[in-house]
């Protein structure tokens, strides 16, 4: 070839030229767990269905919710969000509001009728799950979705045990309830009602059933001695509580007194209060930042005009009042009785002190390990009967409805495992995404959307929904507020952030790859991702 | 401005891309059909600003101009980096000029264009601080006092890098580079030289001048596709770090630009006519201090005696152009 005047060499390409070889860090893309994922009790991959939430597509979020937790229109109202307690963007404005956003893709999923996914093909198994609670619901679900056929057997005349007994129709609709049983229901899960078993084992192999997920929740109200007049009116939180599913109601008068501290409290103070209740008074013995009750219902329930006695216990209980002790802390925190009276009135007094669980059905299992009324189970959720599996309240752990689900996936898995001669090993958990390893410059700003309530006078006196729910709109603005912690988003700020070029995008859905023959280590992609989603590791020479 | 953010969208547009966001509001560094103008394989240092400013400025300038056209380059690092002979990492058609010419030679490219009645094809030339501001700041003059239809890119990173990292008319005040050592009462580059070249360019009253950094991606794009919808000369000036010279981590590049601009050492706005007609708002202002404690060449600001003085000084020129360029979001 004939070359211009002073030119030897043919053009090249800087392609030829390796900068790989300088390297001495390399990036790699990592998936971190987002901090509200390490937190949920369901196990609900919080970031996962939030990513399709964020570009509007809500079927798909709602699916990817539905992989971890069948009832989102429930948790979406009746779970205690320690998600949003862990959420990252607290530390740059206010925590994303994740517990509505799955609200709404739970109300979406009911109002456009969205059916699951099909089960997979059927395993020839048979499970049996005793209790149509949060836990036994999430099961037969999981179980139902992994090919096992599986019957439902359930005490009470309706499904949905302390979601329909426990928790007031203020915090939960039950329609809402009722339409995420159903679909559940649709899998082909089969529910007897008013089935109550006595013997686990015999119904087993009566059924014959491969294996069983017991779930029967804690119904028996722990009760405390107060001496007490023949005339006075003492009722349990429990049967207050069911007793509002029934044709009629309770009658606890004008004035109401509940005694105990926990969130069962606050709802019975809460639906007194609905009932027509005059006064309704919380007693309890130790002070609010003691009190196992959530401080935003202690907050509702103050608004709505719910009293509460502090460092108070009930001594003695007449016919219209009760007389009450009032107390001190101790230098542990501990409170003692001060020798200080005082008399109330009062029509009735509700104690809500605790639950324990009714174990009767499992009398006659043998070597069954039972600790402060709960049954011990190992960690596959099983007891010590093979076969025989527990969670929900009966087993030792919080009691919240969102535990309850978890419990229920865990086990079904382990379940599937166990009928399938396996067991079930689950993946390793990451690197949790801490606030520090984000590059939070990137997002936009946005305080957090406030849930609208409804107003003061409805809620004293009637059972409507007190919080409500936000539009597509803002429910779409909330999703968008999700940083994606250590979770690519497909920014693209590593594809144009890197000065060689390095990195390839592979297209929507894809992600990136690197491309190590250029990639000269410089770390300026792993400092720009605002997600913490590449790592630095030092090359091995 | 020529660039309207996106505040929402979860990123809206701080992020190079957004997939919230439809195609036509994405930037050209998002998109796989994006022209790679400086190809893999060059030899610029790990993190290098300037390598990145480049792709990213005729990158935009070849989508805006459809691919139509020539870049003349003026001896320094970007031309030491990407084209040792025979090889080259540009994929467009590129001319090296001398260190000092490159504004004529980007003028001559121009007129033979028009003689040929090729007036599609559209002219750049590029070159480091040095190259503009001292050896080729002759011929930048010429060609913007003619109004040559040329757009002039200077990538600035503040000094001679490639050669040892010697002071140029651009080198900020305090700074240490090779001849202006950090010893004596009065350490690092004095105060009260250099030049304010894009002060310099607007006036000559020639249609359009800005500033940009490589850490506002869509600013900067948005300011080259402006740049190219004129006829005539133009001047963009390009704040790019340089690991080497600055002493910062290779992985701060974009971070020390974005203090650079958050602090108001280096203000981002554009002109027309020699009329300031926009300014880049600061988002989250730091103090100086945050932009000069990472890179070692303002080390002796903070050891062995931290030197409280020079820093307030700097930080007086930054107030300064936030006075300047209107630089705070005034709250209505």
């Amino acid at each position: 070839m004939k070359k211009p005047f002073a030119i030897t060499l043919d053009p090249g390409s800087s392609l030829a030229n390796h900068t790989g070889s300088w390297r001495t860090n390399r990036p790699e893309y990592v998936d971190r767990l987002p901090p509200c994922n390490n937190a949920c009790p369901a196990g609900e991959d919080i970031q996962g269905w939030l990513f399709h939430a964020e570009s509007g597509d809500y079927e798909s979020a709602w699916r990817a919710l539905v992989a971890n937790n069948p009832m989102p229109a429930v948790m979406g109202r009746v779970c205690y969000h320690p998600c949003e307690g862990s959420c990252n963007r607290a530390q740059l404005d206010s925590a994303v509001g994740i517990n509505s956003v799955e609200r709404f893709l739970g109300d979406e999923a009911i109002k456009r009728g969205w059916a699951f996914d099909d089960p997979a093909p059927y395993s020839g198994k048979r499970v049996l799950v005793v209790g149509a609670g949060p836990s036994g619901l999430s099961a037969a679900y999981h179980l139902a979705r992994l090919g096992h056929a599986v019957t439902i057997r359930e005490a009470g005349p309706m499904a949905g045990g302390m979601m329909r007994f426990g928790i007031p129709s203020y915090r939960l609709p039950r329609d809402v309830l009722d339409a995420e049983v159903r679909r559940i229901l649709d899998l082909g899960v089969e529910l007897e009602l008013n089935a109550r078993v006595d013997d686990i084992l015999e119904a087993m192999s009566d059924g014959p059933f491969d294996a069983a997920f017991l779930a029967v929740g804690a119904h028996i109200a722990k009760r405390a001695y107060i001496p007490a007049n023949e005339a006075a009116k003492i009722l349990d939180a429990v049967q207050v509580l069911r007793g509002m599913e029934g044709e009629e109601k309770p009658l606890l008068g004008r004035r109401v007194v509940v005694y105990g501290g926990g969130n069962t409290a606050i709802d019975v103070a809460r639906t007194a209060k609905r009932l027509g209740a005059e006064e309704a008074m919380i007693v309890y013995r130790r002070t609010r930042e003691k009190m196992p009750a959530h401080d935003f219902e202690v907050q509702e329930a103050l608004e709505e005009g719910v009293l509460i006695k502090w460092l108070s216990t009930i001594k003695q209980a007449g016919e219209q009042s009760i007389t009450i002790e009032k107390m001190a802390l101790d230098e542990k925190g501990v409170p003692q009785p001060t020798g200080e009276f005082e008399t109330l009135e009062a029509d009735s007094v509700v104690l809500a002190l605790g639950q324990d669980v009714d174990l009767s059905l499992l009398s006659r299992v043998p070597d069954l390990e039972v600790t402060d009324g709960v049954v011990k189970v190992g960690a596959n959720m099983m007891t010590s009967h093979p076969g025989v599996f527990a969670g929900g309240d009966m087993v030792p752990a919080e009691r919240t409805v969102t535990v309850a689900i978890g419990h229920g996936k865990k086990a079904a898995r382990h379940i599937d495992a166990w009928l399938r001669g396996g067991a079930y090993q689950p993946g390793g958990k990451h690197e949790v995404a801490e606030f520090g390893k984000l590059n939070t410059w990137y997002y936009s700003d946005a305080s957090k959307t406030v849930r609208p309530v409804l107003d003061m006078q409805k809620r004293i006196t009637s059972f409507d929904e007190v919080v409500m729910a936000l539009d597509e709109g803002t429910a779409l603005f909330e999703a968008r507020r999700c940083l994606s912690c250590g979770n690519c988003f497909e920014c693209d700020n590593c594809y144009g952030v890197c000065p060689d070029n390095a990195v390839i995008k592979l297209g929507p859905g894809k992600r990136f790859r690197f491309n190590y023959d250029y990639c000269k280590g410089c770390g300026v992609c792993a400092a720009e991702c605002p997600c913490g989603a590449i790592r630095m590791v030092p090359e091995e020479i | 401005m020529s660039f309207q953010p996106v505040k929402f969208y979860q990123t809206g547009t701080f992020t190079v891309g957004n997939r919230l966001l439809p195609d036509a509001e994405r930037s050209v560094q998002s998109t796989v059909r994006r022209h790679n103008s400086l190809n893999s394989g060059h030899r610029a240092c790990q993190g290098c600003g300037e390598a990145l400013g480049a792709r990213y400025a005729i990158d935009a300038a070849m989508e805006a101009t459809s691919g139509q056209l020539i870049a003349a380059n003026a001896t320094g690092c970007l031309e030491v980096f990407s084209t040792p002979y025979p090889e080259t990492s540009w994929q467009i058609p590129w001319v090296h000029s001398l260190f000092g010419n490159t504004a004529a030679v980007a003028t001559g490219i121009a007129a033979a264009m028009r003689v040929k009645g090729r007036s599609e094809v559209r002219v750049v030339a590029q070159g480091g601080d040095g190259g503009t501001t001292d050896i080729g700041f002759g011929c930048l003059s010429g060609m913007f006092e003619r109004n040559d239809d040329v757009l002039y890119i200077c990538y600035d990173n503040g000094g001679y890098m490639n050669t040892g990292v010697q002071r140029s008319s651009a080198t900020p005040p305090a700074a240490r580079t090779a001849t202006t050592m950090a010893v004596g009462p009065t350490p690092g580059n004095p105060f009260g030289q250099g030049k304010d070249l894009p002060a310099i360019a607007m006036a000559h009253n020639i249609p359009y001048v800005a500033t940009a950094t490589v850490s506002e991606l869509r600013d900067l794009e948005a300011k080259v596709r402006r740049a190219m919808e004129f006829r005539g000369a133009r001047y963009l000036h390009i704040l790019v770090p340089c690991p080497l010279g600055w002493g910062h981590d290779s992985a701060l590049t974009i971070r020390m630009a974005r203090l650079a601009h958050e602090s108001g050492i280096f203000p981002v706005f554009e002109a027309e006519s020699g009329e300031v007609t926009g300014a880049s708002k600061i988002r989250r202002q730091v103090p100086v201090e945050e932009y000069l404690r990472p890179q070692k060449r303002y080390a002796h600001l903070f050891s062995p005696k931290p030197r409280e003085d020079v820093i307030r000084r700097i930080q007086e020129a930054a107030d300064r152009n936030i006075r300047k360029y209107g630089l705070l979001e005034t709250t209505p």
